[in-house]
């Protein structure tokens, strides 16, 4: 089977991305402040799992998805990953010592981004929505976490950043609320199982009504 | 099939995920740095380096040649209009409590600055004044060295970041060391009560 070049160029993007990322001079200025490691550096880094999962070969994600059903596998997996990196003190170890660095620059896009993009198209709907939901619940408890704490959670950073990040947090959680709030009022709810196969229509007029 | 092996994988994750999040949090218990290093010390005490530090009447004393007491440390700069504010009314508060045990020649409150550069010995008296020092038991101290500094911060698990304002941000606690020249204990300022027994526990022979 040959390559494609969509293929090629996701590989390529996040090899770069992840060389930039790993740069010292970015990598400093990322993890100097709270927010921009949080809502910045770990994204980009689970970025580059999700680009890195188009780039599989389809025999590999055929093995993988015969252990992934509905993407329950993937799920877990990242969740516990997010979970680890959602430790206060492991924002700091992630700084101060290489080797959490290390786990941190792997296991973000290997074991948050990649399960997650293999997963999500196999996830049925109400696994969807447990997932977002909790999303935006976690967003919110850890926003208004750093936004009312009056100790410092990191040793590292400044509490004026900690909840300068809660802010962040609250309002990401807000909008990610909106956006489904919206989807779920005008959003075509076919399209949200992964299972649309019809022609999309013509002209987007009223909504139309589930039957 | 496939549900299977995806349920039997996803509970072994979950399992071996949990025993991490377990170990890396202490036992549940340190969801912070902080809180992981006062557990850390308790469990294996760590040897306090030699490092030369110059006090507030300008002589220099090695730090381990303080050994035979026990020492309660805070690390602090004179310019810090915070926490050091406060660990300072506490360790003159300490002073008065644990002045027999200071008489014996049994304890020694040393605070250490981690800002040597504007830390001369006149600012570290000048702290120690206004801070009510009794005089005797309480020593106010800078390295010598930024070596030393730098031994010291990583021994005790010191972080000290600038505040963007002019000065620093940095850990507070106070950090009780045996008269092994170990430190066994780190409590949080406003629980002196709880340094001075752990002090008080072993009374000197």
């Amino acid at each position: 089977m040959s390559v494609r070049p969509r293929r090629v160029g996701a590989l390529w993007g996040t090899a770069l991305l992840f060389l930039a990322l790993l740069a010292p001079s970015v990598k400093h200025a990322l993890e100097e402040r709270m927010t921009t490691q949080m809502l910045v550096q770990i994204p980009l880094l689970v970025l580059v799992g999700i680009v890195m999962a188009r780039s599989l070969p389809n025999r590999v994600t055929a093995v993988i998805d015969d252990w992934n059903c509905r993407g329950i596998t993937g799920l877990v997996l990242a969740t516990m990953t997010s979970l680890f990196w959602m430790l206060p003190r492991m924002l700091d170890a992630a700084v101060t010592d290489s080797l959490v660095a290390a786990a941190k620059y792997a296991s973000a896009p290997l074991l948050i981004g990649l399960p997650l993009a293999l997963s999500w198209p196999r996830m049925g709907f109400i696994v969807r929505g447990v997932l977002l939901v909790e999303c935006i619940a976690t967003l919110f408890r850890l926003g208004w976490l750093y936004l009312i704490s009056p100790e410092r959670l990191c040793n590292l950073y400044l509490l004026d950043d900690q909840q300068h990040l809660g802010q962040w947090l609250l309002l990401i959680g807000g909008a990610l609320f909106l956006a489904i709030a919206w989807k779920l009022v005008w959003g075509r709810f076919d399209s949200l199982s992964g299972a649309a196969r019809e022609p999309k229509p013509a002209h987007r007029g009223l909504p139309s009504t589930p039957a | 099939m496939r549900l299977l092996r995806t349920l039997f994988v996803s509970i072994a994750l979950l399992l071996v995920g949990g025993v991490v999040l377990y170990a890396a949090t202490d036992g549940l218990r340190a969801f912070t740095s902080e809180a992981a290093r006062r557990i850390a010390v308790r469990q294996h005490s760590v040897e306090v380096p030699a490092v030369t530090l110059e006090t507030q009447t300008g002589a220099h004393i090695d730090i381990t040649s303080l050994r035979g007491k026990w020492l309660l440390i805070d690390f602090i700069y004179t310019r810090c209009p915070t926490y050091c504010v406060a660990l300072g009314s506490e360790f003159a508060q300490l002073q008065d409590r644990l002045a027999g045990s200071v008489r014996e020649d049994a304890v020694e409150l040393l605070s250490i600055s981690f800002d040597p550069a504007h830390d001369t010995p006149r600012a570290l008296a000048s702290y120690l004044t206004r801070a009510k020092s009794r005089g005797a038991g309480w020593v106010a101290a800078r390295p010598v060295d930024s070596g030393g500094l730098d031994e010291l911060e990583r021994a005790f698990g010191i972080t000290v970041i600038p505040d963007g304002l002019g000065g620093y941000t940095h850990n507070a606690a106070i950090h009780v060391v045996d008269r092994q020249g170990r430190l066994v204990e780190i409590v949080d300022p406003g629980q002196a009560g709880a340094a001075m027994r752990r002090i008080l526990q072993k009374p000197g022979p």
